[in-house]
C-alpha cells in the first residue's frame, strides 16, 4: 500500500468515528452556526456582528492557506530514502514580508474595531434620552428598579420588577448595574450586551431594541453555587405598551 | 560526589561513588534525576486534571443523570448524592481542575521537566548551577499538591471560585459555601510559588554562567532559550501572583478588605493583579512547547531551522508583550472602557511574533526531509492547533467582539487549543523526542502514532464545536445550561463534546502504557537515536552523573542539518570543524571567537 | 460580618490541614455526627415529679402588612399554593395571637445533661421553609429536605457555629447538626430571596415555637426556678421568670409591640432584606 492509500484510509476512518458519534447523539454539523446567531434585537448588534463577519473572514482564509500549506509540505517533503533536505537558514525579505504583512493586517482591524467599541461603550456617547433603569444583581437574582413617574430613583414611588426587565423598543435604555454581594454579568445573548455587575462600582451599559418580543437575560460571571439559575427575561414592549405598564406598576406602587 | 556541589569542576567520572538510594532516586541533587521527578508528580496531577475534566463533562453531557457506577460509590454525599453531582461541587471540579492542569500539571511538565533535563545538557554543563535549590524546588511540589488534594477533604469543600478566584467571592465562604477549602488553594499556590521561583532562579543562572566553550547566545538550541524566557517569565510573574494571594488570604482570614467592598477594597484591584501575572502565565505555558516543537521540527525535517534569529527574537517579543495585554481579560469587567483600546492595539501585536513564528516552522518543513515519527506528529499538530488557537484569539481581541463572547465556551475552546492543543502537544512532542536520553530505550513506534492519531482525532472532536457552543452563547462555569431555554437545543451537541472527551482521555491510557512499557521493553536507545545536533545527544543514555566525560566545545550552531559539503545529513555542535565523520576524538583548539558569552 | 473573621481566626493552615488528614478527612461535611455520645445516655427528669410551662404570645396593635412574596419565576412553587404567600417575617391572626416566636428554657437546667433526640425535619415545600422556626439540641441531626425537584441552597450563617450553604438541585435530604448552643441560626436560600427560617440551638430539649394561635408549651420539666425567653426574629427579645412545681403547669404569656422592632437586636448575619426598595415605597 502506498502512502495516499494509507492516509486515504486513515482519514476515511476518522471521518466514519466523527460521523458515527454525530448520529448517535444526533447533532447535524451543517446546522452548526459559524456566524453570529440570527436573532440580534439591538441597534448596534448588527455592526457588531458584521464585525465577526469580518474577523472570521480574514481568520478564516489565513486557517484555510496555513492548514493546507502545512499539509501539502507534510506530504510532498515526506522522508524518501534518496533526497537530502535543502540546506537553508531562512531568508530575511520572506521574514520582513510575513512580518509587516501580520502587523498591517492586526493594525487594521484595531483600528476598524475602535471606531465600533466607542459607539458602543465610551460613556460619552451614551444616548443623553436613554431611559433609565437600576439593576441590582445579587445571588441569584436580577432586581431592576424603575424611577416612577417622577423620574427620580431613591423616591417612594420607585418600584421594582424581579428578574424581569421590561423596556420600550426603539428607544434607548441605560442600565446602571450594581451588585449586592460578588461579581454577576449581565449578559442579553440577543442585544449583544454583556457588562460586569461589580459590588462597590456603579456601571453604565446601554442598548436600543429593535422589536418587540421576549428574550433572555442571563448571569456570564460564576457568582456561587446557584449560577446557573440566575436567569431572567427581557420584555421587550411597544412604546404605548410600556406606558401602560409604568402607568400599571406605578398604581400598584404606590397602593403599598 | 555526594557532599559537594556540581558547581565544582568534574575531572572525570572516575571518582563518582555509588549513592544511597535516597539520595539517588529521592532526595537527589542530580539535574536528570530531578527531570524524571516532575515528570512522574506531573504525569500524576495530569491524571488527576483529566479524571476532573471527565466528570466536569459527565455533567454537561448527561446533567442530572447519576455518574456511572464505579464512580458513584466514590463521592460522599456533600460532593454527588446518589451520584448525582451538586452545583457547589461542580465549581470546585471546575476550579480544581484548571488549578491542577496549569500549576500542577503543565508547569511542572515543562519547566520542570524539561528546564531540568535540558538545560544542563544542551548547553554543555555538568549540573544546575544550584543543585540543592534545584532539589527544594521539586519538593516544594508534592508539599503544595497534597495542601491542594486535602481541600477537597475538608468541611465545604475544595476552592469553588475559579481557578482566577474572583474576588469578594473568593473571600467568603458565605458566597461560595467553600471555607477551609479556599484558604488550602491559596495556601498551596503560594507554596507552590517557591518551586517556580527556586526553580526559574536556577535555570536563569545555569544558562547565563554555565554555558561550554564556544556556546554562544546564538549557538543556543531554541528549546534552551525557550526555556530561559519562560524562567525571566516565571521569576517576575510568580511573586505578582504570590502577593496578590496572601492579600487575598488576608482578606479571608483577618477580616481586611484589600478586594472587599464592604471595606472600601476594590474587587477590580485582584482582577488586574491577577490577570498582570496570568497573561505572562499563558505565555510560561506556552513557549517552552515552542521550544520544543522548534527542536524537533529541524530536527525530524532534517534541516536548519528557518530564521533562528527570527525565533528568538520573536520568542523574546512576546515575552515583554505578555505585560501589556492583561486588560483584555477584563473588557467587561467595568474598567473604564477609554482603556479598552489600549488593551486591543498590544494584544493584536501579540500576533505578529505568533505569526512569525509559525511562518518559521512552516519554513523549516518546506523542502525538509520529514520523517514521521511520533516526535514529529506531535510537533506538526502543535502548528497546526496553536494557529486555530491563535486565530481565534484575534476574534476575543478585538473588545466589541469579546462583548459578546467573553465568559462563554468560545473562551473555553480558545484556551483549550492553545494549552491542550498547544502545550499538551507540545509536552507530548517533548516527551516522546527525549525519552530516549531520559531512559536510555525508545518508545514503542506504533503505539505513539496509534496514540497520536487518536488523540489527534478525538481532541479536535471534543474542542472544535465548543467555538460553535461559545457561537450561541453558552456561559461558561454553568453547571446545567438546560436552566436557559436559549441553550436548550445546544444538548445533543454537549453530550458529543462529552463523548469526545472520555475517548480523548481513555486514548491517554494508551500513552501511559507505552510510556510504563518502554522504560523496560523498549530498544535501547543508543546516543543519538533521532542523529541531532545538540550536545545533550552525545551524552550516553541516559548520561552518568555529571553528564558529560569532557567539556565539549561547540563550534557551530544547533540546527547544521543536511550540510551539502557533508555524507551524513547532520552535524553536531562539538565537532571539530577539521574532522568529517563523527567520531571527533581529538579536540582542537577552539578559535578566540568561540568564547562564551560572545 | 466581621466576628466570622475572628472566628476563624489566623489558624495556620497547614497545621489544621495536618489534623484533617489525620483524621481520615473523607467526611466532608460534619454531618451525621450528631447524637453519638448520647446514645445511651438516660433523660435525667423524672416524670413523676416533673411539671409544665404553656402560654401564648400576643402582639399588641396593628400588626403590620407582609408583602405578597412573588413566585413568578417558579411557577413549581407558585403552583403549590392555592393562594399568594405572605413573607412570614411578622405573623398575627385575627385575634391578636403572634406565631413563629421561638419559647425556650434560657436558664435553669445548666446542671442536667439530656440525650439526643432523634433527627428534625426542615423541609421546603412551595419555596418557603416549613417550619419557618425550628428549635433543636446541640448535635441533634436536621434533615433538611427539598420536596420541590429544583435547586435550593441552604445559607446558614451562625455566629458561634460554623456555616455552611449547601445546594439541594434536585429532590433530596441533606443532614446537618451543629456542635453549639445558638439563638438563633439564620437560614436563607440564596435562589429564592424570600426563603427565610431560624435554627435555635440548644444544650436542652426545652424549647417551643408559638402557633397560628401563638400557644406554645414546655413539658416535663423537673420543679425548680426558670427564666424562659421568647424570641421573635423581628421584635428581639422578651425573658421572665417562672416556678415549675410537680404536676402543675404554669402559666407565662407575653406580649410583643410593633415599637419593640427598634429595639431588637438583630441577629448576627440575619438575611438582608433584598425587597426594602419595594417596601419602602
Amino acid at each position: 500500500m502506498n502512502f495516499f492509500w494509507r492516509m486515504g484510509l486513515l482519514l476515511a476512518g476518522m471521518l466514519a468515528v466523527v460521523i458515527g458519534l454525530s448520529v448517535i447523539t444526533g447533532i447535524s454539523w451543517l446546522d452548526l452556526s459559524w456566524v453570529m446567531p440570527d436573532n440580534v434585537v439591538s441597534t448596534f448588534g448588527p455592526t457588531l456582528d458584521n464585525l465577526w463577519l469580518v474577523i472570521l473572514w480574514i481568520t478564516g482564509i489565513i486557517f484555510v492557506v496555513t492548514e493546507i500549506t502545512l499539509l501539502v509540505f507534510m506530504v510532498k517533503y515526506r522522508h524518501k530514502e534518496d533526497r537530502k533536505a535543502d540546506y537553508i537558514h531562512g531568508s530575511n525579505k520572506a521574514e520582513v514580508v510575513w512580518t509587516s504583512i501580520t502587523f498591517v493586517i492586526v493594525m487594521a482591524l484595531a483600528f476598524y474595531t475602535k471606531g465600533i467599541w466607542d459607539e458602543i461603550r465610551d460613556p460619552n456617547l451614551i444616548p443623553a434620552d436613554a431611559y433609565p433603569i437600576h439593576m441590582m444583581a445579587k445571588q441569584f437574582e436580577w432586581n431592576a428598579t424603575y424611577a416612577g413617574a417622577d423620574g427620580q430613583f431613591g423616591t417612594a414611588d420607585d418600584f421594582l420588577s424581579l428578574n424581569v426587565l421590561h423596556i420600550p423598543v426603539d428607544r434607548p435604555v441605560v442600565v446602571q448595574l450594581e451588585a449586592e454581594d460578588v461579581i454577576h454579568s449581565f449578559f442579553l445573548p440577543e442585544f449583544r450586551v454583556k457588562q460586569d455587575a461589580v459590588p462597590g462600582m456603579s456601571t453604565l451599559v446601554w442598548f436600543e431594541a429593535t422589536r418587540t418580543g421576549e428574550f433572555t437575560l442571563a448571569c456570564a460571571e460564576l457568582c456561587g453555587l446557584g449560577h446557573y439559575t440566575m436567569g431572567g427575561t427581557v420584555i421587550v414592549h411597544s412604546q404605548a405598551d410600556f406606558q401602560d405598564w409604568l402607568a400599571q406598576q406605578q398604581a400598584a406602587a404606590e397602593d403599598d | 560526589m555526594s557532599t559537594t556541589t556540581a558547581m565544582e569542576t568534574h575531572t572525570g567520572t572516575a571518582e563518582h561513588h555509588e549513592l544511597s538510594f535516597i539520595r539517588k532516586y529521592i532526595f537527589s541533587t542530580d539535574h536528570k534525576m530531578i527531570a524524571k521527578q516532575f515528570l512522574f508528580g506531573g504525569l500524576m496531577f495530569l491524571a488527576l486534571g483529566g479524571a476532573l475534566a471527565v466528570m466536569i463533562r459527565w455533567q454537561l453531557g448527561f446533567p442530572g443523570r447519576p455518574l456511572p457506577m464505579p464512580l458513584r460509590i466514590l463521592f460522599p454525599d456533600t460532593m454527588a448524592p446518589g451520584g448525582i453531582i451538586l452545583p457547589e461541587f461542580y465549581n470546585s471540579l471546575v476550579t480544581m481542575h484548571a488549578t491542577f492542569m496549569v500549576f500542577f500539571a503543565l508547569m511542572p511538565l515543562m519547566a520542570g521537566v524539561f528546564g531540568n533535563l535540558l538545560i544542563p545538557l544542551q548547553i554543555g554543563a555538568e549540573d544546575m548551577a544550584f543543585p540543592r535549590i534545584n532539589m527544594a524546588s521539586f519538593w516544594i511540589m508534592p508539599v503544595a499538591g497534597f495542601i491542594m488534594l486535602a481541600s477537597f477533604f475538608v468541611e465545604g469543600g475544595a476552592a469553588g471560585a475559579g481557578w482566577t478566584s474572583y474576588a469578594p467571592l473568593s473571600t467568603s465562604g458565605e458566597w461560595t459555601g467553600v471555607y477551609m477549602g479556599q484558604i488550602l488553594w491559596l495556601v498551596s499556590l503560594i507554596v507552590l510559588g517557591f518551586s517556580s521561583i527556586l526553580g526559574a532562579l536556577n535555570y536563569v543562572t545555569t544558562v547565563i554562567n554555565m554555558r561550554a566553550p564556544g556556546m554562544t547566545w546564538f549557538r543556543i538550541p531554541l528549546a534552551t532559550w525557550s526555556i530561559f524566557i519562560t524562567a525571566w517569565l516565571l521569576l517576575l510573574a510568580i511573586p505578582i501572583l504570590t502577593g496578590g494571594l496572601l492579600l487575598l488570604l488576608f482578606d479571608q482570614t483577618i477580616g481586611t478588605a484589600f478586594f472587599r467592598p464592604e471595606g472600601s477594597g476594590e474587587p477590580l484591584l485582584w482582577q488586574h493583579i491577577f490577570w498582570f501575572f496570568g497573561h505572562p502565565e499563558v505565555y510560561i505555558l506556552i513557549l517552552p512547547a515552542m521550544g520544543f516543537v522548534s527542536e524537533v521540527i529541524a530536527c525530524r525535517s532534517r534541516k536548519p531551522i528557518f530564521g533562528y534569529h527570527s525565533m528568538v527574537v520573536a520568542m523574546v517579543s512576546i515575552g515583554f508583550l505578555g505585560w501589556v495585554v492583561w486588560g483584555h481579560h477584563m473588557f467587561q469587567s467595568g474598567m473604564n472602557p477609554l482603556l479598552g483600546m489600549t488593551f486591543v492595539v498590544t494584544t493584536v501585536v501579540i500576533a505578529v511574533p505568533s505569526a512569525i513564528k509559525t511562518f518559521n516552522w512552516m519554513g523549516t518543513l518546506w523542502r525538509g526531509n520529514i520523517h514521521f515519527d511520533t516526535p514529529l506528529l506531535h510537533a506538526v499538530a502543535f502548528v497546526a492547533l496553536f494557529i486555530i488557537g491563535g486565530l481565534s484569539g484575534i476574534f476575543m481581541a478585538s473588545a466589541p467582539v469579546d462583548i459578546y463572547i467573553h465568559d462563554t465556551y468560545f473562551i473555553v475552546a480558545h484556551l483549550h487549543y492553545v494549552l491542550v492543543g498547544g502545550s499538551l502537544f507540545g509536552i507530548f512532542a517533548g516527551i516522546t523526542f527525549w525519552y530516549p536520553k531520559m531512559f536510555g530505550r525508545m518508545m514503542n513506534e506504533g503505539l505513539g502514532k496509534v496514540h497520536f492519531a487518536l488523540s489527534f482525532l478525538f481532541y479536535n472532536m471534543a474542542f472544535f464545536p465548543m467555538h460553535n457552543l461559545g457561537v450561541q452563547g453558552m456561559m461558561r462555569r454553568i453547571y446545567d445550561p438546560n436552566q436557559y431555554e436559549f441553550l436548550q437545543g445546544l444538548q445533543p451537541l454537549n453530550t458529543f463534546i462529552s463523548i469526545s472527551i472520555f475517548l480523548f482521555v481513555s486514548t491517554q491510557m494508551i500513552f501511559a502504557f507505552n510510556f510504563l512499557w518502554s522504560l523496560r521493553e523498549g530498544k535501547v536507545a543508543g546516543n543519538n537515536p533521532w542523529k541531532s545536533n545538540t550536545l545533550l545527544w552525545t551524552t550516553p543514555s541516559p548520561p552518568p552523573h555529571g553528564n558529560f566525560p569532557e567539556m565539549p566545545t561547540v563550534y557551530r550552531g544547533p540546527y547544521e542539518y543536511s550540510h551539502p559539503d557533508r555524507e551524513e545529513d547532520y552535524w553536531p555542535q562539538d565537532e571539530p570543524p577539521a574532522t568529517t565523520g563523527s567520531g571527533g576524538e581529538t579536540v582542537t583548539t577552539p578559535t578566540p571567537e568561540l568564547v562564551p558569552g560572545g | 460580618m466581621s466576628n466570622r473573621f475572628e472566628l476563624r481566626g489566623v489558624v495556620a493552615p497547614t497545621l489544621m490541614l495536618l489534623v484533617m488528614a489525620g483524621c481520615g478527612g473523607g467526611d466532608g461535611g460534619g454531618a451525621s455526627s450528631g447524637g453519638g455520645g448520647g446514645a445511651a445516655m438516660e433523660n435525667p427528669v423524672n416524670a413523676a415529679t416533673a411539671g409544665n410551662i404553656a402560654g401564648s404570645i400576643m402582639f399588641e396593635g396593628d400588626a403590620p402588612s407582609m408583602d405578597v412574596i412573588d413566585m413568578s419565576s417558579e411557577t413549581v412553587c407558585a403552583d403549590k399554593h392555592a393562594s399568594p404567600q405572605m413573607i412570614q417575617e411578622v405573623v398575627v391572626n385575627s385575634n391578636g395571637a403572634l406565631a413563629n416566636v421561638f419559647v425556650y428554657v434560657k436558664e435553669g437546667l445548666e446542671s442536667l445533661q439530656f440525650p439526643t433526640p432523634a433527627a428534625a425535619l426542615l423541609d421546603q415545600n412551595g419555596c418557603v421553609y416549613l417550619p419557618h422556626v425550628l428549635g433543636v439540641m446541640v448535635g441533634q441531626d436536621i434533615t433538611i429536605r427539598n420536596s420541590d425537584g429544583l435547586l435550593h441552597n441552604i445559607n446558614a450563617s451562625p455566629t458561634i457555629n460554623r456555616g455552611f450553604n449547601s445546594s439541594q438541585p434536585v429532590s433530596m435530604e441533606t443532614t446537618r447538626s451543629f456542635r453549639a448552643a445558638e439563638v438563633m441560626v439564620p437560614l436563607r436560600c440564596d435562589v429564592h430571596g424570600w426563603m427565610t427560617a431560624y435554627i435555635g440551638v440548644l444544650d436542652h430539649p426545652f424549647h417551643s415555637v408559638s402557633n397560628g394561635s401563638g400557644a406554645f408549651s414546655l413539658s416535663t420539666l423537673p420543679p425548680g426556678e426558670y427564666v424562659i425567653e421568647a424570641w421573635h426574629e423581628r421584635y428581639g427579645t422578651q425573658t421572665q421568670n417562672v416556678t415549675v412545681t410537680t404536676g402543675e403547669t404554669a402559666e407565662v404569656n407575653f406580649t410583643f409591640s410593633a415599637s419593640m422592632a427598634q429595639n431588637a437586636v438583630v441577629p448576627l448575619g440575619a438575611p438582608v432584606e433584598l425587597h426594602a426598595i419595594a417596601e419602602a415605597s
